[in-house]
């Protein structure tokens, strides 16, 4: 009875410590599982209003004003509270008018913000309106702006506490598991101790030969590892890692991922992409009708810059390089071998892919780093998978017709070409 | 024997059987590896490279170089990065000048096309006018003024000049510069001469003194009339290469051949007697061609003259020359062109290409015979590009050797090289006082001159010219000045202390200009519109019409009398003649440092990077030359004339008239640069410097053999293609009109089934191209072989220049060829008979690039999938798979490969190249296509790039593409439209309705067009590229 006991324990030990990896696995899934998804919140406007008052809204107005904040002009929180609409509007569409009329609101804030003259808007009354609505959307989120505001600067530090609570549960897991190991060794020996010293009480009567070829074959540490099987397995994962890892060295030659160079003027995309939500196309001019995106000319920057934050050591780069007539230096982060032809208008204007896909989260990076592999297997991959964006492009009518009769699946890049080398070797 | 049956030779190597030429004739590269100019690589070298480079590679690995993106401070609104910017401006160097738009990318112009809104050169380019923008970006211009031989700055020439100018005193000052043009330009010069009472002289490289005086004795007009080829039925050249050398030859070419291009509805064209001692472009086209000796020219003319004025003629005014001399000339011919014109009174022109006053108006007293005037020469429109005076240009030579000279300007002139008084000048300059050049260069005039005020490159200068009456067109900075040059016309407003700088001047030039139009358009308006088209046609409408005018009889008496004497005076016929001429590539020699130019191979002899003697076979023969294809050597021949002798290598040039030899200007160089220095022969010293005008033709020339070896690079007989009737097809006029098919030639297979059609019998499965299918299409009977195409390809893909060394060893990479293929009439084992007809061949044109075929043969060989088959039916080239094997060049049937044997750029070896060499060439490269490097092949890509710019504009703008959308450099610089490209899906595109496509099976064009063909078409690899045969027109009685 005994016996089976000790041979049932040794081969749940057994079990258990073969299936360990599964069960490591189980338990690291298990933790990732446990980080979710944060909630929406739907808000009463019309959706379709608010969206085209947005893009508007980013399209024109956020290189002076934000909803929460003074930049050039006014923050523009609840400024329906604080003027009627007739007024803003005849304020958005000539502002010197307004001015000029000696309205007392206007004069004082044509001072009080450093005599900056506003930008005539020739909107439609319609497009104002939606404009006014996105900005009464934006209002009525008042609580969550100032928890934005909060989530902007604590973002990393609570993105950094999941983690490590990930990894410390992962790590209590693992010490869980092992002391389970060793003790359910240290219970085998035991039981196989007690086993013998109760057998050689009975004088050996108590186990047959089987029990105890069981019990004897205790595990001889020396022996297992000079056998052959392990050193051959031993020297076959040796050599295989380090092929496998000498291989993928070879394979990073001349990848930059994760490349992040310090750049001459410590730019923010966090802060003009991500708080300020300025459109990518506002600096990057290039992007929809270019081979190249762009890197804004500092005249761009010096559109803003002229008036804000003029003091601050950075912005005085800026300054110093616009008044010496000497360009900026950056550093290229994004670096595309000589042979490889890219064109971002192909991509973007008429391929409709956004910046993001490839450059990754932009608006969450303070200094720019490559998001993406940038190899030949990445750009093929994605040909691979992406659908045309053939919609409402006559271009591709004949192409897409021609696919529908022979396929079911969607018009892909690849089905017109786009693996095929002079599309981007010439 | 019918037409279709010629036997065509390469050469005379091919027509001798040469046994070099048949070891070199089956391999594609001469030699094998290790290749001779490479270094001693032993195994060892090899394992140690081996190490260092895995060393390296892991090195370099650690950490990527950091590159840097340097945006503008202020970024100028119209220049966005990688987008092409094109600006209208005119290409204008010597007396030349061109329409053309330039592309710029990032500020910088890297090709020039022809400007299609102007009527002068109806938007064609030369390839002078293609190469010269790599002379804006040559690191030989001048960056700086000199005064006294130092560098010195503006302000200090200009007082030095406006002093000296002011110590004048009795003496005279001149300006020599080439033909003006320009309005404006001539008002500065007037304004100055106003000043300072200056002399204006102007001449020409090529003079055409003789022709500009015959028209102002007939007309009252100093000037070179409008010459129609599109209206005329039967043109008479004699010695003149109106296709080739001549002043506007792009026009001449796009009208000439709108007369020979037939099809099933035109099946007429014009025909062209040349009467010329060497094989020019115009002798190569035409469908008769007589070698005579130029000397002889005037009796032909005269002679015609008689033989019209008795057929058609209303006086009496016959030229009774001399019996004797009848017997040099061949009358059968001549009555033959004779009657050709009197069959089309009206519809004819015929032409001189005399230097001499007299001859030229016997040609006059023809062509009104005929009624061309009004017709297909029209008065009214003359063109400005030719003025020069070579009278005055011999007075100005006097005035120097008298001493009364007290100042001379060159006005980007350097008539000490290029001037057939050249010696005079150089001798005479030693006494005056002030000699200013505005040469870009220190060149061989400038450099006697105490004052050099470089103008700046005509792609940095306003300017505009008047090329045609009432045409103009127009000038505009596409860079920023890149060294401290000054136009020469602000150089000009300076030194009259003018406030006015060039550019409100010339805009207030067309400001008073706008009047004439009565238009109440603002001016700014005006000038935009100006810029933006780059030409505009402003007809004076106080200007009387010119024409007809039947007044020249009052001279007629007198010409005849000139002529006569000048037919007797014709002597000596033991020596040999010389013929001196401008060439296709690099002309007279102003862009001699242009290595594009250099390696041009000639149209006719495939010579480049040199100039040689061209000489009869028979004359050949006489002097023992021996000539060695193998190892491309020849003799150096010693040319005596006026007691010196001179060495120079000799060419074999079947054509060349016998007693005539052929010898190109525009070489020899001693100052332009280290590319064109000391390259070739100077052969203006051996103008006659006696003479009263320029006269290309001397005579009493002897020749000797000295014997000696020299290497002379020629692509001639490269890339042989055997089987020759599969390659060039050609018939006659009157076969054509009989069948549509004739000159066809049929391959059929035998098969177990019968013989069948090579399509019908295959082992591929064809292809399907969904999207877009390109073609291409090439005339030959539209092709003169003037090669702009093939310097419009190199500009347009980054081809390099490998110099003369390389193309000795066969390795030069022109993506685009043109092969002229010879014929003769007799039989391929009839010695004696191709020996005869070898004195005067027929010459074919075929260009020949990749024909990206449909069952590629190069793409099933190659090992690593470097060149494969695009779904739109090109061939694609894969460089940076490439490793090298070179199979796919031996794989390849129409020898288009070519392979990157050294690496070209940045490599001191290869400093010829210099648009990949130093910094400032390099501006010049195209962004858009990769510098390839060593190791790999290459080939005509049917310029991807443009298709894939062309797509991307089409789905930027969500429409289908249109034709015409995509169009490559060689269709764009091609002056007669011999070659069209484009989309056969597409049924609207103009190749499809030139093939007349009738079906697309699997990509295998069924085409309704009888004169279409495809080169060797027997191994079925089913090129898209068709050649449309032929047809010449020659007169059987």
């Amino acid at each position: 009875m005994l016996t089976r006991l000790t041979k049932n324990l040794t081969y749940i030990s057994r079990i258990f410590s073969q299936n360990f990896g599964i069960i490591l696995l189980s338990l690291l899934l298990s933790n990732m599982y446990q980080l979710s998804a944060q909630n929406e919140q739907d808000e009463a406007f019309d959706q379709n209003i608010v969206s085209s008052g947005e893009s508007l809204f980013k399209g024109n107005c956020t290189v002076c004003h934000a909803i929460n904040e003074v930049v050039i002009g006014p923050a523009l929180r609840d400024v329906h509270e604080r003027q009627s609409e007739e007024w803003i509007y005849a304020f958005i569409k000539n502002s010197q008018k307004v001015i000029k009329s000696g309205d007392e609101y206007a004069v004082d804030l044509y001072n009080q913000y450093n005599q900056t003259l506003m930008t005539s808007f020739d909107f439609s009354d319609e497009e104002l309106n939606s404009i006014l609505t996105y900005i009464k959307s934006e209002s009525a989120k008042e609580v969550q702006v100032a928890v934005v505001d909060n989530i902007v600067e604590g973002g990393e530090v609570s993105s950094s506490i999941s983690s490590d609570n990930f990894y410390l549960s992962l790590g209590l897991n693992i010490f869980l598991l092992l002391l389970l190991i060793f003790i359910l060794f240290r219970f085998t020996n035991l039981s196989k101790k007690y086993v013998i010293l109760k057998d050689n009480q009975n004088k050996g009567k108590l186990l047959d030969d089987d029990d105890k070829e069981i019990v004897d074959s205790g595990f001889k540490i020396n022996e297992f590892i000079k056998s052959n099987k392990v050193v051959g397995i031993a020297s076959f994962v040796f050599i295989a890692v380090f092929v496998k890892s000498c291989i993928d060295g070879l394979y990073t030659i001349g990848i930059q991922q994760n490349y992040q160079p310090t750049q001459p003027i410590a730019f923010s995309h966090k802060i003009h992409a991500g708080q300020y939500e300025i459109d990518c196309n506002y600096c990057h001019t290039g992007v929809n009708i270019s081979k190249s995106a762009n890197i804004p000319a500092v005249n761009i920057c010096m559109n803003c810059h002229g008036v804000i934050n003029t003091d601050k050591p950075e912005i005085q780069k800026i300054l110093t390089a616009y008044e010496e007539n000497r360009p900026i230096e950056w550093v290229r982060v994004h670096n595309l071998p000589d042979l490889a032809y890219f064109n971002h208008s192909q991509h973007v204007a008429v391929g409709g892919i956004e910046c993001n896909t490839c450059h990754g989260p932009i608006e969450e990076m303070d200094v720019v780093y490559q998001y993406s592999e940038l190899t030949m297997g990445w750009c093929i991959n994605c040909h691979r998978e992406s659908e045309i964006n053939s919609k409402g492009n006559d271009y591709y009518d004949k192409l897409v017709e021609l696919h529908k009769s022979s396929s079911k699946e969607p018009l892909k890049v690849e089905d017109i070409g786009g693996l095929e080398c002079s599309k981007c070797h010439y | 024997m019918s037409e279709g049956k010629k036997t065509y030779w390469k050469g005379i190597e091919q027509l001798k059987n040469d046994p070099t030429f048949i070891k070199n004739s089956q391999n594609e590269f001469p030699e094998f590896l290790p290749i001779q100019g490479s270094s001693d690589n032993s195994r060892r070298d090899f394992l140690k490279m081996m190490g260092f480079g895995l060393a390296a590679v892991s090195a370099a690995a650690c950490e990527a170089p950091v590159k840097y993106a340097i945006p503008y401070v202020d970024k100028p609104v119209d220049v966005d990065a990688s987008l092409p910017n094109y600006y209208a401006s005119t290409f204008s160097m010597g007396s030349d000048c061109c329409s053309v738009l330039v592309k710029t990318r990032e500020g910088r112009p890297i090709k020039l096309d022809g400007n299609k809104y102007s009527k002068v050169s109806l938007g064609s380019t030369s390839s002078q006018v293609e190469s010269s923008v790599l002379t804006l970006y040559d690191k030989q211009r001048l960056k700086y003024p000199i005064l006294n031989n130092k560098e010195s700055n503006w302000r200090a020439v200009d007082n030095f000049v406006k002093d000296e100018l002011t110590k004048k005193g009795s003496k005279k000052i001149y300006v020599v510069s080439h033909s003006i043009n320009s309005p404006s330009t001539l008002d500065v010069i007037d304004r100055f001469s106003k000043k300072f009472d200056i002399i204006h002289v102007e001449y020409d490289t090529s003079s055409y003194s003789g022709m500009l005086d015959a028209n102002e004795d007939s007309f009252g007009i100093r000037k070179i009339p409008y010459y129609d080829f599109s209206k005329a039925k039967t043109v008479v050249s004699f010695g003149y290469d109106f296709l080739g050398s001549s002043f506007n030859h792009t026009l001449f070419n796009k009208q000439f051949t709108s007369q020979r291009v037939v099809s099933r509805d035109k099946r007429e064209m014009s025909r062209l007697y040349t009467f010329e001692s060497n094989l020019s472009l115009t002798g190569a086209n035409s469908d008769h061609r007589i070698p005579i000796k130029t000397s002889h020219s005037k009796i032909y003319i005269a002679e015609l003259w008689n033989i019209l004025n008795s057929k058609i003629g209303t006086s009496r005014d016959y030229i009774n020359y001399n019996k004797s001399r009848k017997d040099f000339i061949n009358l059968e011919i001549l009555n033959k062109a004779a009657d050709d014109l009197i069959k089309n009174i009206g519809s004819s022109i015929v032409i001189s290409g005399s230097n001499d006053k007299n001859v030229q108006s016997i040609v006059i007293m023809i062509n009104e015979l005929l009624r061309n005037y009004g017709n297909t020469i029209d008065l009214n429109k003359c063109y400005n590009t030719r003025k020069g005076d070579d009278s005055k240009m011999v007075e100005f030579i006097s005035d120097l050797e008298k001493k009364s000279v007290h100042g001379v300007i060159f006005l980007n002139s350097n008539p000490v090289y290029d001037h057939y008084l050249s010696s005079k000048i150089r001798d005479a300059l030693d006494d005056v006082p002030l000699k200013i050049s505005t040469s870009d260069r220190i060149d061989e005039t400038s450099v006697l001159c105490n004052v050099i005020a470089p103008d700046s490159h005509f792609l940095e200068s306003w300017n505009d010219y008047e090329p045609m009456d009432n045409h103009y067109s127009f000038s505009q900075p596409t860079i920023r000045r890149i060294f401290d040059t000054r136009q020469s016309q602000d150089t000009f407003l300076k030194w009259i202390d003018s406030k006015e700088n060039y550019f409100s001047l010339l805009k207030n030039n067309w400001r008073k200009k706008q009047k004439l139009l009565k238009s109440n358009e603002p001016f700014q308006i005006f000038w935009d519109s100006l810029l933006h088209d780059g030409v505009a046609e402003i007809v004076d409408k106080n200007l009387k019409n010119r024409n007809p005018l039947p007044n020249s009889y009052k001279n007629r008496i007198s010409e005849v009398n000139n002529i006569l004497t000048l037919i007797d005076r014709e002597s000596n016929l033991e020596n040999f003649e010389l013929n001196l001429y401008h060439n296709m590539t690099v002309s007279d020699g102003i862009q001699s440092n242009n290595p594009w130019l250099q390696e041009m191979p000639d149209p006719i002899s495939k010579v480049c990077w040199d100039n040689y003697i061209s000489i009869n076979p028979k004359d050949a023969s006489k002097l023992n030359v021996k000539t060695d294809v193998g190892t491309m050597t020849t003799n150096l021949l010693s040319l005596q004339h006026n007691n010196e002798s001179y060495e120079i290598p000799v060419i074999v040039q079947p054509g060349q008239a016998e007693g005539t030899i052929g010898l190109a200007l525009g070489y020899g160089r001693k100052l332009v640069g280290p590319v064109g220095d000391g390259v070739g022969f100077d052969a203006n010293q051996l103008l006659d410097s006696e003479s009263s005008f320029q006269n290309f033709t001397v005579g009493n020339i002897k020749l000797e053999n000295t014997l000696k070896d020299y290497r002379i690079a020629q692509t001639q007989t490269h890339d042989t293609i055997m089987g020759r009737e599969s390659v060039i097809q050609e018939t006659s006029l009157d076969e054509y009109k009989k069948d549509a098919y004739a000159g066809k030639y049929q391959f059929k297979v035998a098969t177990s089934e019968g013989y069948k059609k090579p399509e019908e019998v295959t082992l591929w499965n064809g292809h399907e191209y969904k999207n877009h299918h390109w073609v291409m299409s090439i005339d030959l009977n539209a092709c003169t072989g003037c090669g702009s195409c093939v310097i419009a390809c190199q500009v347009e893909n980054n081809i390099p220049v490998v110099g003369k060394e390389e193309v000795l060893n066969r390795r030069e990479m022109s993506w685009l060829r043109i092969d002229r293929y010879y014929s003769s009439d007799g039989d391929v084992d009839d010695l004696q008979a191709l020996e005869i007809a070898a004195e005067n061949p027929d010459v074919t044109f075929q260009p020949m690039m990749c024909q990206h075929c449909n069952n590629a043969p190069c793409e099933t060989v190659c090992p690593v999938a470097a060149t494969t088959h695009s779904s739109e039916g090109l061939n694609q080239m894969t460089y940076n798979r490439c490793i090298g094997t070179r199979y796919c060049a031996n794989n390849c049937p129409y020898k288009v490969r070519r392979f990157n044997w050294f690496k070209y750029h940045d490599n001191e070896q290869f400093d010829k190249n210099i648009a990949m060499n130093n910094d400032l060439g390099k501006m010049v490269l195209n962004p858009d296509v990769t510098v390839r490097s060593r190791g790999v092949m290459e080939k005509c890509s049917f310029c991807v790039q443009k298709i894939q710019q062309g797509k991307l504009l089409a789905k930027t703008e969500k429409r289908r593409l249109k034709d015409g959308d995509v169009k490559t450099a060689c269709q764009t610089a091609c002056s007669t439209d011999a070659i069209i490209f484009g989309d056969v899906n597409d049924n609207n595109s103009r190749v499809r309705k030139h093939l007349q496509v009738e079906k697309i099976d699997k990509a295998t064009l069924k085409l309704k067009e009888e004169r279409a063909y495809a080169v060797l078409d027997e191994i079925r690899v089913s090129p898209n590229v068709w050649y449309l045969r032929k047809i010449r027109n020659k007169k059987i009685a």
